[in-house]
């Protein structure tokens, strides 16, 4: 396979982690395009024969980290219809739905963390290269961010409009 | 020999399943003894599921030409960005609503094809300013511009040393509109260069050059709406371009096409 359509294909799984990540999905394609822009333009000190992944997820966590500097305009897309709808009364996603709010509120480096680990199941050592950080710290985050989930989703009461399940 | 002791590591890897095997049945021995252990890593686990019920469809959605598409340069970027742009003006396709926080009136956005919203916040502070400087002076019969089309040398000779950079007044009399002039105005930073244009039937155009945008990336065509000014705007290294007009958004970009061309080569 080729550099290129290696890269491509990796190409569904960064809009997951990124919609995941940011929450809105024009937000969230925004930082799969700068990613791919980035990655397109570094392509060439991407080792061959190495995982592409953790290479590009780290060229987004950069990135991620650079926007959440920045102060944000607020802005809301007309023509998605996750802004606007109502999320699916589908009963399989009740338990999900409030697990998304949840997850807006952990802190970006909790959730990062969780996201890679659980989404595209990177070993811990994948996560601590991906990210950076030492390995103690994946650990502590991953396990902060599961347990600060449960107290959400299980303790207080959520600001889902969707909390009555019958 | 003695196990070793379980540690909160051992029980997240239980919850990923990435333990050893003899590991794995060291934790489970112990979560049998411990069952309030044993409920925590459950719902772990389903959190594990709920995150792949709610994220993993995002696979199966058809990815936008914008992502999967190779940019090769600034230059070719720029140029296909405001092909897809007309494309997109005269579809009606895609609409953007703007809320700025702390300003009075909305700008509507058509496209953005160009990349994030959240990060053009200056190029469009840009845009403001020159359908500002535009709905000012554009409607002044008798003194529109301070230096007139009959000094032209002067008046490009003037404002590039004003501005600190060669600028050009583009050629637009193929597309029916004539120089007037130009002025300086006071800009984000720095002076900015605004030309004059008008038709036969005295309908104005201004281009808007400003030196200020160094912070900012190139982008391609971008379109923005104030009141009934419309505005096409663009960064160029350290240039940033306005053409505004209350003229058909399809007429206006057709004109921004040619500005955008003409400036882009060298100057003779």
């Amino acid at each position: 396979m080729s550099d290129e359509s290696h890269l491509l294909a990796c190409l569904p799984r960064l809009r997951r982690y990124a919609r995941a990540l940011v929450g809105d999905r024009a937000g969230a394609d925004d930082l799969v395009q700068d990613t791919m822009e980035r990655a397109w333009q570094k392509l060439s000190s991407w080792r061959k024969g190495s995982d592409m992944r953790p290479w590009l997820f780290s060229i987004m966590h950069n990135l991620h980290i650079d926007q959440r500097r920045k102060p944000v305009i607020p802005t809301v897309a007309l023509d998605d219809e996750d802004a606007l709808a109502a999320p699916a009364h589908a009963p399989d996603r009740l338990v999900a739905y409030d697990l998304e709010s949840a997850l807006r509120l952990l802190a970006a480096e909790q959730r990062e963390i969780l996201l890679l680990v659980v989404l595209e199941e990177m070993t811990y050592e994948e996560v601590a290269a991906t990210l950076g950080i030492p390995i103690g710290t994946v650990m502590s985050r991953l396990s902060r961010a599961r347990e600060r989930l449960r107290t959400l989703v299980e303790g207080r009461p959520q600001h889902s409009p969707l909390k009555v399940v019958k | 020999m003695k196990p070793m002791p379980i540690t909160e590591a051992d029980l997240q890897g239980y919850v990923d399943g990435l333990l050893p095997e003899e590991r794995l049945e060291e934790v489970s021995a112990y979560l049998e003894s411990n069952p309030e252990e044993a409920e925590r890593l459950r719902t772990y686990r389903h959190q594990n599921q709920a995150l792949h019920l709610l994220f993993d469809p995002v696979l199966d959605e058809p990815v936008p030409t914008r992502l999967s598409a190779r940019p090769s340069s600034n230059r070719e970027l720029l140029r296909r960005y405001a092909a897809i742009f007309i494309v997109a003006v005269f579809a009606g396709a895609g609409g953007w609503y703007l809320h700025g926080a702390a300003q009075s009136s909305s700008v509507t956005w058509i496209a953005s094809v160009a990349g994030s919203v959240t990060r053009v916040d200056a190029p469009l502070m840009m845009a403001r300013r020159a359908a500002v400087a535009h709905a000012v002076y554009t409607p002044d019969p008798r003194r529109p511009v301070e230096v007139g089309a009959d000094q032209e040398e002067a008046l490009v000779r003037w404002l590039s040393k004003r501005i600190g950079a060669d600028v050009r007044a583009p050629k637009l009399a193929p597309l029916g509109y004539e120089l007037i002039g130009g002025r300086l105005l006071p800009g984000q930073s720095g002076p900015v260069a605004q030309f004059m244009y008008h038709d036969g039937a005295g309908q104005r155009l201004t281009l808007y050059v400003s030196t200020d945008q160094v912070q900012n990336k190139d982008t391609g065509f971008r379109f923005a709406q104030e009141g009934t000014v419309n505005v096409f705007y663009w960064i160029d290294g350290k240039f940033g371009y306005a053409l505004s007009g209350s003229i058909d958004r399809g007429e206006l970009a057709r004109i921004a096409n040619t500005v955008y061309e003409q400036l882009d080569k060298p100057a003779k």
